[in-house]
């Protein structure tokens, strides 16, 4: 099976603090990483081929920081990368991104196209996007994966952990929820081991796609007004374990 | 005259669930003086009895009876939308698992603006409607402004707009079913797994401690075991930790997990996405401790601590401990 899986670099939510200045987010400081849900959809995608044999292409819209990222996920075991990037790209919104990689995935020949269920901004929507620029069937959240003659069985999880079971046609396309597999390590030899690896880069020409203007732009961004919020409690480690205590008896959190 | 506008009313064993009247609130909000139109999907009395509930609040519903849309397929509805609706229609989904699933590609296929995840209202002029949206897990919001010019799907989340009375308006059904001939979709619904208990069940404890992403490493789990035994509470957790498979998914709680109703919530290194807060209801006593001062759980949370989890809870734990003896 030929996969080609979609992977986005993005500002690491676990480790970054988000800081807004004047209505932008502050970027200087922020530390990126490979979207987590990504990394779910690129060792589903390994374990396939590892199953029925086939290739796994990951590729990205972006700069050459986007290439790291390429760079990470072959070293998890993709067999190769490939990069789309222009200037004409900057600033593209889901619709632009669903765009850019459906002209990709018509110059290949994928049987399987995936991506994570979400990014940053939480907007769940270049999977689907792409599927129906593609014109090929979609599931999203998906959390399982079986290949079958012609159709793959995959599960999507819904509401309260419930798995909804359904047999969709190939070619299609899949986002990935987070818990479908367990990703596997990339170690430091890993990441030498493609180091050198050769990237193929596409632009807009080479793609014949051109993203049209976005219809949904942001006007800026702002911490949330605090409400009320929590009555913070201030101290030492101690003093804090103590104001705890007495707080958790009265309100009936000890039995 | 404005563009129509249309809300998709989810519903079950013939009931509308508590989107309908939430998108009914959002589609007042987001698009003032529209008088929305529900679409309800399905197939016999199920469909029957949920156009009628669906009228209570509606004035104008279209009814879909097909046998295929018994259940909620996006792979038959996003065709059968992309058919019926009006050029330049404004059409509002929850923002649940089959809103995530339909919109993305009913707003390519309509050739409208996609605006996911709305959380709140701020004006609509013309063509172009601006409204709030959160990023980075709840952490920032962003105002966004989005062009309707060739309409827009736009998903709702839950919860963030509150739902007026259901009301007693007598709307009409306008059955709309031929359109819904010859559906075939290239993705066939199997069955439901529901999730499996395995003996654990959260959602009856009165008192729970949580744990998030926050412990760090999963040797760290133990340190919250022994908080919970100690407090004679049940233990459970936030996504990542299921997804990490450091506890079973019966402990998970969130819209993707397990709703509990405890009286108090102990969020130990819970960040407060809104997915987590999602599965906790009834106003329990919540305390949050994150190392994080932003983490938006300190504006769900009753009382907060900024504290480090290793230094915090073994402390405690052996303060609850020598309390007891």
């Amino acid at each position: 099976m030929e996969i080609l899986v979609c992977v986005k670099r993005v500002p690491d939510a676990a480790e970054n603090e988000i800081t807004v200045e004047a209505g932008a987010i502050k970027t200087d400081d922020l530390v990126f990483s490979v979207n987590e849900w990504d990394n779910y959809a690129v060792e589903e995608a390994i374990q396939i081929v590892e199953r029925v044999g086939g290739n796994v292409t990951v590729v990205s819209v972006g700069d050459g920081d986007a290439e790291e990222v390429l760079r990470r996920e072959m070293a998890m075991g993709a067999n190769q990368g490939l990069l789309l990037s222009d200037p004409a790209f900057a600033g593209a919104d889901g619709l632009g991104l669903a765009t850019i990689l459906a002209a990709a995935v018509r110059k290949g020949a994928y049987d399987l196209v995936l991506t994570g269920a979400l990014a940053d901004d939480g907007a769940a929507q270049v999977g689907g996007m792409l599927a129906a620029l593609l014109d090929w069937p979609f599931a999203s959240l998906v959390n399982l994966v079986e290949v079958n003659d012609g159709h793959l069985r995959v599960g999507r999880e819904i509401e309260g952990g419930t798995q909804e079971v359904s047999d969709i046609d190939l070619p299609c396309v899949l986002s990935i929820q987070t818990g479908i597999n367990e990703p596997r390590y990339v170690g430091l030899r890993g990441i030498r081991k493609v180091a050198s690896a050769e990237i193929p880069v596409l632009d807009a020409e080479a793609l014949g796609a051109r993203p049209a203007a976005p219809r949904v732009r942001r006007l800026d961004y702002f911490v949330p007004p605090a409400g009320a919020g929590a009555d913070m409690l201030t101290g030492s480690t101690a003093e804090l374990a103590g104001q705890l205590l007495e707080l958790l008896k009265a309100k009936g959190g000890l039995k | 005259m404005d563009a129509a506008v249309f809300a998709y009313i989810s519903h079950v064993d013939g009931k509308a669930d508590d989107s309908a009247l939430e998108l009914l609130a959002a589609a007042r909000a987001l698009f003032p003086g529209s008088d929305p139109v529900a679409l309800v999907a399905g197939s016999g009395p199920a469909l029957d009895s949920a156009c009628l509930h669906a009228a209570a609040a509606f004035a104008q519903v279209w009814k879909f009876d097909h046998e295929a849309l018994a259940y909620p397929n996006a792979e038959l509805l996003r065709p059968l939308l992309a058919k019926v609706l009006p050029p330049g229609s404004r059409v509002l989904l929850p923002h649940s698992t089959l809103g995530m699933d339909l919109g993305p590609g009913l707003s390519v296929k309509l050739g409208a603006a996609y605006l996911p995840d709305v959380v709140g209202a701020e004006s609509c002029e013309g063509d172009t409607l601006t409204a709030l949206r959160q990023e980075f897990n709840g952490q920032v919001s962003a105002r966004v402004a989005c062009d309707l010019s060739g309409g827009a799907v736009v998903t709702v989340r839950s919860g963030a707009f509150r739902a007026g009375a259901p009301g007693a308006a007598a709307g009409q059904v306008v059955d709309r079913s031929a359109d819904a001939a010859g559906l075939a979709a290239r993705r066939r619904f199997v069955k439901l797994v529901k999730a499996e208990a395995g003996g654990i069940d959260i959602t009856r404890e009165d008192v729970l401690v949580s744990v998030g992403r926050g412990i760090g490493e999963k040797e760290n789990i133990a340190l919250v075991e022994e908080l919970a035994e100690a407090m004679g509470a049940a233990l459970c957790c936030s996504r990542p930790i299921v997804d990490a498979k450091w506890l079973e998914k019966p402990r998970q709680v969130g819209t993707s997990g397990q709703t509990v109703r405890p009286k108090v919530y102990l969020a130990l290194g819970i960040s407060g996405s809104f997915q987590h807060l999602g599965g906790i209801k009834g106003s329990p006593f919540l305390v949050a401790v994150n190392k994080n001062p932003k983490a938006p759980i300190f504006q769900a949370a009753s009382v907060g601590v900024v504290a480090d989890l290793l230094e915090l809870v073994p402390e405690l734990t052996e303060r609850i401990r020598a309390g007891s003896k």
